[in-house]
């Protein structure tokens, strides 16, 4: 069989499901429920990528992938980060601004990345990274926004979000957030698809098992933007939705479309106090 | 929250489904579409090269005992040498024996290269033998190999 | 990558005379292998980079003929016994014929 390494009898597992009926704030006191019903401790040397039952996807990486990442020259995102570098201070649009006039140096940054995806009282939406830096080209720059998996955005989001490198994700799900996250939590543990699974059976219920070769990891957010092995470039993390959304025979959302936006909310405060890793390297 | 619990819980078949998933075939997406090269292949080309009949000592080739995915394999190769002017490794030959053709990077090193290491990553279509073969400046060769199994992911497009 | 590649180097700014030294160098790239199909069932034309050079105040210190197994992105690190202060000069041949270069500088230590 392709399922080897099962830790745990299924039965077991089953026994100890997220009950969707239970309401918000009881479920979210038990992480457990969101994470996993067998977390197990985190190896020795990775206690950093661990919080509560949280694992990021570093500690499910093979030895090389993770070298890869370690390593800002040999992380191949930096190639995308050294041009986003030089974007950060070159004028554009019809405003001729850089993000440098109106932030300063891109240390400034410190911190932003941990908060998103965070609801804007100014339009009154959900904004991730991605779309923040947008609204700058477009409100501030009075530039043509960048495309959603362009190489450009790419490289912006992975610039402003490893400026909190190490920093504990903190986003909120409070006040107008909440209708936001309990849309994602929802979609998290819809089934889908002709497969019909949900993001959960894999992520949830069968974390730390085989899929066939694949070791499941949490599905963490912590390190997106990441150069994944398979893309040969760096990835969105919506783009990463679309793809298991794909595998599972499910219809592919649109980039920024609103699930993916509430999902990212969700998928994010899932790991809550994971250290931010982007740009990550990934399988 | 309108689910109920009976709804969402996995069963036994969720689980066989989820084995199921992502049935791709091993094959590095940036190298599918041709008849794979045989080990022959290799050691044609390692003669066509002057490497045939090459000592199988010197040469370390170093990487993965299991690649996570074949785009990005990384490989380092490290030739016993002095590296100086009377006695040093000119080229480096390393070949594929699984990949669509056997040849994947050739070094020229010089005895200012100092010692004779180089590391690169590359495709591996499917679980293969990377072979090495080093050629000293006088004509001498060594050769060395390393087996990596590649398994390939399933889930993200 | 979309746009026109963009060469990266770590090398040391200084040295010893006699030290050997690990020089690391990539670029973006997506070396195109030429067997690849695209969405229209059409073979994606090969687009490489094929050899690497780098020198070292005009003086070979390595090169490199690559081929489509070489991974997108190309990363090659190696070795140079430092002599005397200078100037690296590193250089990426691609298929379409243009040519990418990167110099750093290094001084010898005390
Ligand atoms: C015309 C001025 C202007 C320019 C140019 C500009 N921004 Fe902004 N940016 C703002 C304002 C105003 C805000 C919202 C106020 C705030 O939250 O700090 C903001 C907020 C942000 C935030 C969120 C900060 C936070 O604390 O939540 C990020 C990230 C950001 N900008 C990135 C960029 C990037 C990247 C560029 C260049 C592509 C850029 N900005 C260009 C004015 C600008
Ligand atoms: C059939 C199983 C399956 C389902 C269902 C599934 N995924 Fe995945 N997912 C995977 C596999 C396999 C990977 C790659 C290995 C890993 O990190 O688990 C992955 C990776 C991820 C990652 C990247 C993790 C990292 O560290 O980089 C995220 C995020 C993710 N999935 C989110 C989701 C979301 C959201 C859903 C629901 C829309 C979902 N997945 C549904 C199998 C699945």
């Amino acid at each position: 069989m392709m399922m080897t390494k099962t830790k745990k009898p299924i039965a077991l597992a089953v026994g100890m499901l997220l009950g969707l009926s239970v309401a918000t704030a009881q479920a979210t006191d038990d992480m457990s429920l969101h994470i996993s019903p067998q977390s197990q401790p985190a190896p020795e040397g990775l206690e950093d990528y661990a919080h509560g039952d949280a694992r990021s996807g570093y500690i499910y990486a093979t030895e090389e992938t993770r070298t890869l990442q370690d390593d800002d020259f040999e992380n191949p995102a930096f190639l995308w980060v050294e041009k986003a570098q030089e974007q950060w201070s070159t004028p554009e649009g019809d405003a001729n601004k850089s993000c440098q006039s109106c932030h300063g140096d891109v240390e400034s940054m410190k911190g932003v990345g941990a908060v998103y995806p965070k609801f804007d009282p100014e339009i009154g939406d959900l904004l991730n990274l991605e779309k923040r830096i947008n609204r700058c080209r477009s409100e501030g720059m009075q530039a043509t926004p960048w495309k959603w998996e362009s190489d450009e955005l790419l490289g912006m989001t992975s610039l402003v979000k490893m400026q909190s490198r190490g920093m504990p994700v903190n986003v909120s799900i409070d006040g107008p957030a909440k209708e936001y996250f309990e849309k994602g939590m929802k979609f998290y543990n819809t089934r889908v698809g002709q497969m019909d699974l949900a993001c959960k059976h894999c992520h949830i219920d069968q974390n730390g098992n085989y899929m066939r070769a694949e070791l499941l990891s949490q599905g963490q957010a912590n390190g997106f933007p990441t150069y994944r092995l398979k893309w040969q470039k760096l990835g969105s993390l919506h783009r990463r939705f679309r793809g298991c959304n794909n595998n599972i025979r499910a219809e592919k959302l649109a980039n920024g479309s609103p699930e993916y936006m509430a999902l990212e909310l969700y998928v994010t405060w899932r790991g809550n106090g994971l250290p931010i890793e982007a740009p990550s390297v990934r399988k | 929250m309108t689910q109920t619990t009976e709804k969402s819980q996995v069963s036994r078949r969720d689980i066989l489904k989820i084995a199921g998933v992502g049935a791709v075939t091993v094959g590095a997406v940036a190298l599918t579409g041709k008849a794979q090269a045989k080990p022959e292949d290799v050691t044609a080309y390692f003669k066509k090269v002057g490497g045939d009949a090459a000592n199988a000592s010197k040469v370390t080739v170093d990487g993965p005992e299991i690649a996570e995915n074949g785009n990005t394999v990384p490989i380092e190769i490290t030739v016993d040498s002095p590296q100086t002017e009377n006695d040093y490794v000119k080229t480096i030959f390393v070949a594929a024996e699984g990949n669509p053709t056997p040849e994947v990077v050739t070094f020229n090193l010089t005895p200012n290269s100092g010692v004779a290491r180089v590391k690169f990553r590359m495709r591996l279509a499917a679980t293969q033998k990377v072979r090495a073969v080093a050629m000293m400046n006088d004509g001498s060769t060594f050769t060395g190999d390393k087996e990596i199994k590649v398994t390939i992911g399933g889930c993200g497009g | 990558m979309s746009k026109a590649p963009k060469p990266r180097v770590k090398s040391p700014k200084t040295a010893a005379k006699g030290d050997v030294v690990t020089i690391k160098t990539t670029i973006s790239h997506q070396m195109e292998s030429g067997l690849r199909k695209g969405k229209d069932g059409k073979l994606i034309p090969r687009q490489i980079i094929n050899k690497f050079e780098a020198l070292f105040n005009g003086k070979q210190i390595m090169s490199a003929t690559l081929y489509p197994s070489i991974s997108a992105n190309p990363y090659i690190d190696f070795d140079m016994k430092v002599e005397e202060a200078g100037e690296f000069e590193f250089k990426w041949f691609d298929d379409n014929g243009e040519v990418y270069t990167k110099k750093a500088k290094m001084q010898l230590e005390g």
